[in-house]
């Protein structure tokens, strides 16, 4: 504990680099000798996903960029300037323009994909923080976190068709598979808010752990998962009857029970695996999707945040907030194989075929 | 002078060295459990430690117990080489030495012999430490289990080395005590085997100067790179030229004519 606290204290940014001048010599040599081996062992890792030409694109809070990441290398290949402070971004369905909530610009930007640059802003609302894009292509609910509000606007017309009253705080989003509901989490109130995507009017609530931040359904819209960043708590919801089934805890052992603090979920869509990264206890918890077991603790990058899966699902990237990288995770393995440097404080990640 | 003659005496030294360590069963556990207890009991402590910076050959994250792996490979290394030193002490006390030393062919290929057998002893305890390594989860990728080979046999011939050099100086095996407080330990303390050497200059520059330039940070850091199949050319450079030297030195300490063994006398009783 002691150890682990050290740990997180540190900052391995103003730590001198190891062997100095020795090391410089060393690895300016070693760079040659040894690039072989290692493009091979990423070249064999980005093969064995079956990824080629896919790119991740990871915003960077502080530096008002996007990262974005060729999946076969797994290296950073291109930087993109955006709005200020972007954090949720996603792609439409056909992966032609890329919406991204840059919160202190208070607009919801989009990217058009093929010459990468913004080519409008919707009317998103104040302080956009993350949103999700309904199945039918068209609608994006965004939860504005200033206002308590949950803004749904037509990514066509570029207008906003209702704005809904939720809790305090509003955060996390996302609309089921079949387009029925759009879930809001408010993170003072404490709720998932049910929408019904039809009436856009809020319908029900369900009281989970404080200070819910994400939720995710799965694959058959039948449950949803919701994480408490406060509460250090992941509950399953019965979508049906929009009851709680199963509340999740989580251990490591030599990391303080303050420091787990859930936010981002990823699902395997084989209904195999939930990944839950758990914030500054820097790693991401494996949960066996049927049994609610947890299986293991990956060992990330610091403040871990939000979670992607490549398009194969055989990869999960990580955005790792305070160190500034993305861990990129064997999904099939359950290994973490390689860390990116990237912006300043990651925070969402979007993958495009 | 035949090349059978070398290869017979090579295969003679090699049989000797394997049947001693066969021999000694309690050294082959104690070999293991030792290097274990550090992985098991030490590292567990300190296990979120390093979860801070990525440090070369590691390409992501990694907990204590995987850094600290390589450095325990170094220490089993390490007192492999102190024991043949011992060895050969008790060979001299006990007269086999002279046996040896009094064959025909060159004392320099005699000793290398003794070296390069003293290395394949350590390899079968290596591999078997990190075969028990991997249900701790340290699981290196298994193109590292062959590029480790050389690197450990080059470790050890240093160490090894290392040893003959002390064998040479000292008289009696009483004396051994010595040799782990003045070389065993800050050798294995001294180095990266622990800590990465970043840290250590949090805590003082010139401890890290200290353990930048010892030998053995540079044999646990050439492990550590061909075990993730890398190679580490200063590493590299570094445990061959410091083989080379210690070698060089060892065989003049053993020439009765003009070495060290002549200073040092006969032991005394």
């Amino acid at each position: 504990m002691t150890a682990s606290r050290l740990a997180c204290t540190q900052n391995p940014e103003t730590s001198e680099p190891r062997l100095e001048l020795f090391s410089r010599f060393a690895r300016a040599i070693n760079t040659h000798s040894s690039s072989f081996l290692l493009s091979a062992a990423v070249g064999l890792a980005g093969m064995s996903s079956s990824s080629f030409g896919e790119t991740a694109y990871v915003s960077n809070e502080k530096d008002n960029t996007l990262s974005v990441i060729d999946i076969d290398s797994l290296e950073v290949i291109d930087t993109i300037e955006v709005g200020m402070r972007p954090r949720g971004i996603t792609f439409n369905r056909d992966f032609t323009e890329l919406y991204i909530c840059a919160s202190d610009s208070d607009a919801v930007q989009v990217m058009d994909m093929a010459e990468r640059r913004i080519v409008a802003d919707l009317p998103s609302g104040e302080d956009p923080e993350q949103f999700a894009l309904h199945p039918d292509d068209r609608k994006l609910y965004i939860a504005n976190e200033d206002n308590a509000v949950v803004t749904v606007v037509d990514t066509r017309e570029r207008t906003v068709i209702a704005q809904v009253d939720v809790g305090v705080e509003p955060e996390g989003m996302a609309v089921s598979p079949d387009g029925k509901w759009a879930v809001n989490t408010s993170e003072t109130t404490n709720m998932l808010h049910w929408i019904d995507t039809e009436s856009n009017e809020l319908v029900d609530n369900t009281l989970v752990g404080q200070r819910p931040r994400h939720v995710e359904f799965t694959k058959d819209g039948a449950l949803l998962w919701a994480s408490s960043e406060i509460g250090g708590t992941v509950a399953v919801v019965n979508v049906a009857d929009r009851q709680i089934i199963k509340t999740l805890e989580f251990k490591i052992p030599g990391v303080h029970r303050d420091r787990i603090q859930p936010v981002g979920i990823k699902l395997t869509d084989d209904g195999r695996y939930a990944f839950v990264a758990l914030g500054p206890a820097n790693h991401v918890a494996v949960v066996d999707a049927q049994s609610y077991e947890i299986l293991d603790y990956l060992l990330v990058g610091r403040r871990v945040w939000h979670l992607e899966f490549d398009r194969q699902g055989a990869l999960l990237l990580t955005s790792n907030g305070v160190s500034g990288d993305v861990t990129v995770i064997d999904v099939e393995k359950l290994k973490p194989i390689k860390t990116i440097k990237v912006g300043r404080y990651p925070w969402g990640i979007a993958v495009a075929p | 002078m035949s090349w059978s003659a070398y290869g017979h005496a090579f295969l003679g030294i090699l049989a000797r060295e394997f049947r001693r360590f066969l021999q000694q069963r309690t050294r082959f556990l104690s070999s293991l459990v030792r290097p274990l207890l550090w992985l098991v009991v030490f590292a567990a402590g300190f296990r979120a430690a390093l979860g801070i910076a990525i440090i070369p050959p590691y390409e992501t994250y990694i907990t204590y117990e995987v850094y600290i792996v390589p450095g325990l490979v170094g220490i089993i290394i390490l007192f492999n080489g102190m024991q043949s030193s011992l060895s050969m002490v008790y060979d001299r006390e006990m007269g086999s030495m002279r046996v040896l030393l009094t064959s025909p062919l060159p004392r320099g290929y005699l000793l290398v012999c003794k070296l390069l057998s003293g290395a394949l002893v350590s390899l079968a305890q290596v591999y078997a430490f990190l075969l028990l390594a991997r249900l701790f989860d340290v699981e290196p990728p298994v193109l590292g289990y062959l590029w480790v080979l050389p690197a450990t046999v080059l470790s050890a011939l240093m160490l090894g080395a290392l040893g003959l050099l002390l064998s040479s100086l000292i008289r009696q095996l009483e004396n051994f005590a010595g040799v782990m407080n003045f070389v065993v330990f800050p050798l294995f303390f001294l180095s990266s085997a622990l800590y990465p050497l970043w840290k250590m200059r949090e805590a003082s520059e010139l401890i890290y100067w200290i353990c930048a330039i010892n030998p053995f940070t540079h044999a646990v850091e050439l492990i550590r790179f061909a075990l993730y199949g890398e190679f580490s050319v200063l590493a590299f450079t570094v445990t061959s030229a410091t083989t080379v030297l210690l070698t060089m030195a060892a065989i003049v300490g053993f020439d009765p004519g003009r070495g060290l063994l002549r200073k040092s006398g006969p032991p005394r009783n």
